[in-house]
C-alpha cells in the first residue's frame, strides 16, 4: 500500500468528519474547517508530509453551496507521494478557513495569493494582505463573476496620479476577450473577435 | 518656478538639536529596491528597511507581471492554453509546455508513445541547460564577473538555433501538444543536437572555471543566504535551491514522468545551502542533462510523436481538413467546443530548472477547465525572502537574489 494512502486511511480513522474525495490521481480527502489544521499536522508530523506544496483556492460558482474550497498538496519529501486535502468554506458571503502559517511558513504567500484571487480569509494568518495586485484593488479577480474583460479600476495611489498627471486607468481589454468562448452558447457569441466595438481608445465607452 | 514633480523634501526637525546635546541617534532607513533594478531579474521589488547597510527586514513586493493566467486559462479551450505556458518560466518554456500536457494527459488518461516522450525529455533538458546558462550568466553579472554572461550566452544562442529548427520559434515554443508534440523532430536534428554536446561539454567547463575557484565570486557567495534543509522544505522550496540545501529531492528520479526513470543521471545536492553551492549544484545539474539527452539520443525510439487516442485532442492535419468530410468536422468540433475531457481533479508537478512547476487542473467535464491552478516554482522560492536576507548586507542581498535564480514571468502569473 502506498504511503499516501495508508496515511489517508489513518487520517480518516482518526477524524471522523474526514471523507474521500473524488481523485483522479492522488488520494484526496474533504476535511471539514475545524479539523483541517489538526489534519494537516498529523500528515506532517505522523506521515512525513513535510512539505506544502500548493494551496489553491476553487470557486465553484455563484449560488453554489459551499461556494469556495480551499485544495492543499501536500507532499513527502521522503516517500516522494502527494495527498490532496480540501476544504470547504462554510460561508460563501465571506469565506474563510484557518491558516496553516502555523504549520509551514511557506504557507503564508499561498494563503495571500488566494486572499487576494478569491477573498478566502485565513483566520489566524499574521500579515493577509493582497499579494499579486496592489493593496488598494477592490475586486476578487479569479472569483467566477468577475469578467475576464476586467472591471475599469482606479490605478493604486492616488497621489501619483496627481503628481503625474497621467490620468491612467487599469483598462480592461479594449472589447476582448479576444478569445474563443466554448461551452453552451451559441457558436456566433462563440467566435473570437471583440465583443463591444463601439467603443476604443479613441471613442470613449458609451455611458462610462 | 514650478514645484518638480514627485519632489521629496527632507526634514529632521529636531537632530540640530539632539547633535548640540552630544546625543547621536540612528535611524532605521527604508529602501526600495526594484521594481526595475538591475540585479531583480525582471520585475521584483523588495522593501528594504537597513540598519547603516545591514538589513533588517525585507519584504518582497511581487505582481507587477501579473496576466491573470489563471483567469484566462478558464476561459478557453486545453489546446489554447498552450502557448501561455511558454510565457510562464519564459527561459525554459520546452519545459513548462511538457508539464501542462503531462498534467492534462493525466486527466484525459492519455499515454503517448516513447518516441514522444523521449523528444519531450531532450527538449525539457536542453531548456534547463538553456536556463541554468541565463541563471549562471545573470548571477555572475549580479556579483560583478561580466565575462561568464558573454560565454552562456554564445550557447543559448546555439541551443536557440535548434530550438528554432526544431519548433519554429526561438522563444515561445509551444511545442507540445496534448497527447504529443507538434511535430516529429527534423531529419539531421538529433546529429546537431548531439555535436552541441560535443562542443558544449568541454566550454561548460570553461565557463564554470570562470566562477568555481574565481576568488571574488566565492567571497561574496560563500556563507551568504545560507537556507537550512529545514527551512526550504517548510518553505516548499524545490529544484536546485532545495538540492543545494542537502535535500536530494528530484522528481525526475523521485517521481518519473515522460520516461525519464530509463535514464541514469545523478542528483546533484549541496551541503551548506549557501549561493556557492546553488551555483555548484546548476552546474552540475547542466553536466547530468548533457548525459541525459546522450542517453535519449541513443536510444531514440521509432514510432509516432503523438498518441492515437490524442487524435481527438489535437485539430487534425490541415490537409484532412481540406479534403475530408470527417477531419473537417472534428477540427470545427474541437476548434469551437475545445477537446471533451472527463471530470476529475488532477495535480501534476515536474522538475524545471527553477523547481516543481505544478498544474492542479479541476474539470467539470467539456472543453474548458473550471480551474487551473499553476505552481510557480520561483514564487515558493521568492517566499523565503523575508527571512534569508535579513541581516545580509543590500550587497548580498544582490547575490542571494541572483542565487535563488527566479523568473518572474512565473512568479507573478
Amino acid at each position: 500500500m502506498p504511503a499516501a494512502a495508508d496515511a489517508v486511511a489513518a487520517v480518516k480513522g482518526g477524524w471522523p468528519g474526514v471523507t474521500d474525495r473524488a481523485s483522479l490521481d492522488h488520494p484526496a480527502i474533504n476535511v471539514p474547517a475545524s479539523d483541517l489544521l489538526a489534519v494537516l499536522r498529523s500528515l506532517r508530523d505522523d506521515h512525513g508530509f513535510d512539505m506544502l506544496a500548493d494551496v489553491s483556492g476553487v470557486d465553484w460558482s455563484v449560488g453554489v453551496s459551499p461556494r469556495f474550497t480551499v485544495v492543499y498538496h501536500v507532499f513527502s519529501t521522503a516517500r516522494h507521494d502527494y495527498v490532496r486535502v480540501a476544504a470547504d468554506c462554510a460561508d460563501g458571503a465571506s469565506p474563510e478557513v484557518p491558516s496553516a502559517t502555523g504549520l509551514w511558513p511557506g504557507a503564508d504567500w499561498h494563503e495571500r495569493e488566494a486572499y487576494d484571487m478569491f477573498g478566502i480569509r485565513f483566520a489566524g494568518h499574521p500579515d493577509l494582505r493582497r499579494i499579486l495586485m496592489w493593496d488598494e484593488y477592490p475586486h476578487f479577480p479569479l472569483r467566477k463573476d468577475f469578467p475576464l474583460a476586467g472591471i475599469e479600476t482606479e490605478l493604486p495611489d492616488a497621489d501619483v496620479v496627481a503628481e503625474t498627471r497621467t490620468g491612467a486607468i487599469a483598462a480592461p481589454m479594449m472589447g476582448g476577450p479576444f478569445v474563443a468562448a466554448p461551452g453552451q452558447i451559441n457558436l456566433t457569441e462563440a467566435e473570437p473577435r471583440a465583443k463591444d466595438e463601439s467603443w476604443s481608445e479613441r471613442r470613449p465607452k458609451p455611458g462610462a | 518656478m514650478p514645484k518638480p514633480p514627485m519632489s521629496v523634501e527632507h526634514t529632521f526637525p529636531d537632530s540640530a538639536a539632539r547633535n548640540a546635546q552630544g546625543e547621536f541617534e540612528t535611524e532605521k532607513m527604508s529602501l526600495s529596491m526594484g521594481p526595475s533594478h538591475p540585479s531583480t531579474h525582471g520585475v521584483l521589488r523588495l522593501q528594504l528597511e537597513l540598519d547603516g547597510e545591514v538589513v533588517t527586514k525585507a519584504d518582497p513586493v511581487i505582481g507587477y507581471l501579473h496576466r491573470g493566467d489563471e483567469k484566462i486559462a478558464e476561459n478557453m479551450t486545453y489546446n489554447q492554453f498552450v502557448p501561455y505556458t511558454d510565457r510562464l518560466d519564459y527561459l525554459a518554456p520546452l519545459a513548462n509546455n511538457m508539464a501542462y500536457a503531462i498534467a492534462v494527459e493525466k486527466l484525459a488518461k492519455l499515454e503517448v508513445p516513447a518516441r514522444c516522450q523521449a523528444i519531450r525529455v531532450i527538449t525539457a533538458e536542453m531548456a534547463r541547460i538553456s536556463a541554468h546558462l541565463l541563471g549562471l550568466g545573470a548571477f555572475g553579472i549580479d556579483v560583478g564577473a561580466w565575462s561568464v554572461f558573454l560565454y552562456s550566452f554564445t550557447e543559448r544562442e546555439k541551443l536557440y538555433k535548434l530550438f528554432e529548427e526544431l519548433t519554429g520559434a526561438r522563444f515561445t515554443t509551444s511545442y507540445t501538444r496534448i497527447g504529443g508534440v507538434a511535430r516529429d523532430v527534423p531529419p539531421g536534428w538529433l546529429e546537431r543536437v548531439n555535436a552541441f554536446c560535443d562542443q558544449f561539454l568541454p566550454l561548460l567547463e570553461e565557463i564554470l572555471d570562470l566562477l568555481t575557484r574565481n576568488r571574488i565570486f566565492v567571497d561574496r557567495t560563500a556563507g551568504i543566504g545560507v537556507i537550512s534543509k529545514e527551512d526550504a522544505i517548510a518553505y516548499g522550496l524545490t529544484g536546485p535551491n532545495l538540492r543545494a540545501s542537502g535535500v536530494p529531492l528530484d522528481l525526475r528520479k523521485d517521481k518519473p514522468y515522460s520516461g525519464y526513470e530509463k535514464y541514469e543521471f545523478d542528483v546533484a545536492v549541496g551541503t551548506k545551502g549557501d549561493g556557492y553551492d546553488r551555483y555548484l549544484v546548476r552546474g552540475e545539474e547542466m553536466r547530468q542533462s548533457v548525459r541525459i539527452i546522450r542517453q535519449a539520443i541513443a536510444k531514440f525510439p521509432e514510432g509516432k510523436w503523438y498518441a492515437e487516442d490524442a487524435r481527438r485532442i489535437i485539430a487534425p492535419p490541415k490537409d484532412k481538413v481540406l479534403t475530408s468530410m470527417e477531419e473537417l468536422i472534428q477540427n470545427f468540433m474541437i476548434v469551437t467546443e475545445g477537446p471533451q475531457m472527463p471530470a476529475g481533479e488532477v495535480y501534476f508537478e515536474a522538475e524545471n530548472p527553477k523547481g516543481a512547476l505544478g498544474f492542479y487542473i479541476v474539470s467539470k467535464g467539456g472543453g474548458v477547465p473550471w480551474r487551473l491552478k499553476i505552481r510557480a516554482p520561483s514564487f515558493c522560492n521568492l517566499s523565503i525572502l523575508p527571512k534569508v536576507c535579513v541581516g545580509a548586507l543590500i550587497s548580498d542581498v544582490v547575490a542571494i537574489l541572483g542565487s535563488l535564480d527566479f523568473v518572474m514571468g512565473e512568479c507573478d502569473r
